[in-house]
């Protein structure tokens, strides 16, 4: 069957392609454009390793067809620096050592972004409860949860989303 | 995990998604949000060869007021409709479940619509839908009809919106002032509902007035006990009375045994919960 043609920015870049619609927005960032800083962990909706921001709202781009995003804004975690200098939020996973093998942390980095954004000063609970699609298997949450704390106490920088699409 | 070949159409108006899903008869089906189907799609449990993508549709999203009703558009994403100030004010019932369900970025991308045309026995929408006596408005071939909650939710999965029919807005009976809760037990993050129940009640000088409820998860559609509704009506805000009137609740309900629990277990959480939902929207 045949291609569909596309239009979408990703990391203040803008793409036409052709795609085939069956592929994933994933797999098109991974594959097609060579992003492989966003993962895939479980494939199945479930451990948001795959988070990447449409039009600045976080999604799993595992369930989610590349035409879908047709005509919109991409960020993924491999947007977020901006000239070597790490997005605040990243900074806060650094300094508070928020992963261990690091496989969920581009996915947690993105949620937590967005998290900011819709709660500026979220209670532990809420930041809890705004990774609640989000696994990790090695840290136990603790450091993730203090560094999503970290980087709301520094500020409002840390739910802004760099220089991403028209923000 | 790949689905199989499929052509995709991104139509920009009801009229031509309605075309374009007749042309493809059998083999056409709808994309709303994709959070139930890319799933199905992917394990290949489904095979469609035309997917025709609702996303373009800017008729089909938003939320408005038409005189004593709300009127949500089937494709506004559950993240908007749990934070949209005018179904906070009208039918909070209908915010508080749509916070619950899945997580936050399956709340950005998943749809109202499609949360209740998917029709899961523990989908979080249903219930609310049904206790707050929603009309579906569906657009077919034949032009537009409206379906009573009552008679929209058929069977598992099965609603009344036909193989060639889309769900275009939900209206919701403004309930003004009526205070609400959906009361959602899971064991673990991100779960479906093992039992849920959503509840609406009008208190009038300290006794409620009336109540409307639904259960989620308790059959193979959502139920509304309409005599423990009736049985609620002028009951005090006091838990030992509102138990006696909710008691009765999981009375002739068949709902599903699993690893999550037997039928029993569901049977009597939906009386702990309804008490509970109903003495929460009481604000006792
Ligand atoms: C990890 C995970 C957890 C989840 N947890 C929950 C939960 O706790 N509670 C809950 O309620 N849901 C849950 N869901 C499902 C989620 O709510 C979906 O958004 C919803 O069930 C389907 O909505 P959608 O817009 O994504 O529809 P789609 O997946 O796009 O479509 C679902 C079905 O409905 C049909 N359809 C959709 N819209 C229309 C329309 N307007 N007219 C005609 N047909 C239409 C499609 O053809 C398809 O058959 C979960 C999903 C995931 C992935
Ligand atoms: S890979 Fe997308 S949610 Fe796990
Ligand atoms: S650090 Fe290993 S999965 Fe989270």
């Amino acid at each position: 069957m045949a291609n569909t043609p596309i239009s979408v920015t990703v990391d203040q870049v803008t793409y036409e392609d052709d795609v085939e619609p069956r592929t994933l927005l994933v797999q098109y960032l991974r594959e097609q454009l060579g992003k492989t800083g966003t993962l895939i962990g479980c494939d199945t909706t479930n451990c948001g390793a795959c988070t990447v921001h449409l039009d600045g709202q976080s999604v799993k781009s595992c369930t989610m067809f590349a035409v879908q995003a047709d005509g919109h804004d991409v960020t993924t975690i491999e947007g977020l620096a901006q000239d070597g200098d790490l997005h605040p939020m990243q900074q806060a996973f650094h300094e508070k050592h928020a992963l261990q093998c690091g496989f969920c942390t581009p996915g947690m980095i993105m949620q937590s972004i967005a998290l900011l954004q819709e709660n500026p000063n979220p209670t532990e609970q809420e930041v809890r409860e705004g990774l609640e699609g989000n696994l990790c298997r090695c840290t136990g949450y603790q450091n993730i949860v203090a560094a999503v704390q970290a980087a709301a106490g520094a500020g409002s920088a840390a739910g802004t989303q760099s220089e991403e699409g028209a923000a | 995990m790949i689905p199989t070949k499929f052509a995709y159409e991104a139509p920009t108006s009801v009229e031509d998604a309605l075309r374009l899903l007749g042309e493809a008869g059998d083999e056409g089906k709808i994309l709303a949000g994709g959070m139930s189907l890319i799933p199905v799609l992917k394990l290949r449990l489904a095979g469609p060869e035309v997917l025709i993508d609702l996303g373009k549709i800017e008729d089909l999203r938003g939320i408005r007021e038409d005189g004593d009703a709300l009127v949500i558009g089937a494709m506004t994403p559950h993240h908007v409709v749990a934070h949209d100030p005018l179904v906070e004010q009208h039918a909070g019932l209908i915010a508080a479940a749509s916070k619950t369900v899945a997580d936050p970025q399956v709340r950005h991308r998943g749809t109202f619509g499609g949360g209740l045309v998917h029709a899961d026995p523990a989908g979080d929408l249903p219930a609310p839908a049904l206790a707050m006596g929603a009309e579906f408005v569906v657009a077919g071939p034949g032009g537009t009809r409206t379906v009573p909650a009552s008679e929209f939710f058929v069977d598992l999965f099965t609603t009344a919106v036909g193989e060639d029919e889309i769900l275009t807005h939900v209206r919701i009976p403004k309930h003004t002032g009526w205070g609400s809760s959906y009361k959602k037990f899971t064991r673990v993050a991100q779960q479906w509902s093992i039992v849920a129940v959503a509840a609406t009640v009008r208190v009038e000088n300290g006794t409620i007035a009336e109540a409307q409820i639904g259960l989620t998860n308790m059959g193979s559609t959502p139920i509304r006990p309409a005599a423990v509704e009736q049985a609620l009506v002028g009951v005090s805000l006091d838990e030992a009375a509102v138990a006696a009137a909710t008691a009765s609740v999981a009375e002739g309900t068949t709902p599903p045994s699993d690893t999550n629990g037997d039928a029993d277990y569901r049977r009597h959480l939906a009386g702990v919960l309804t008490k509970r939902a109903v003495l929460t929207a009481a604000g006792a």
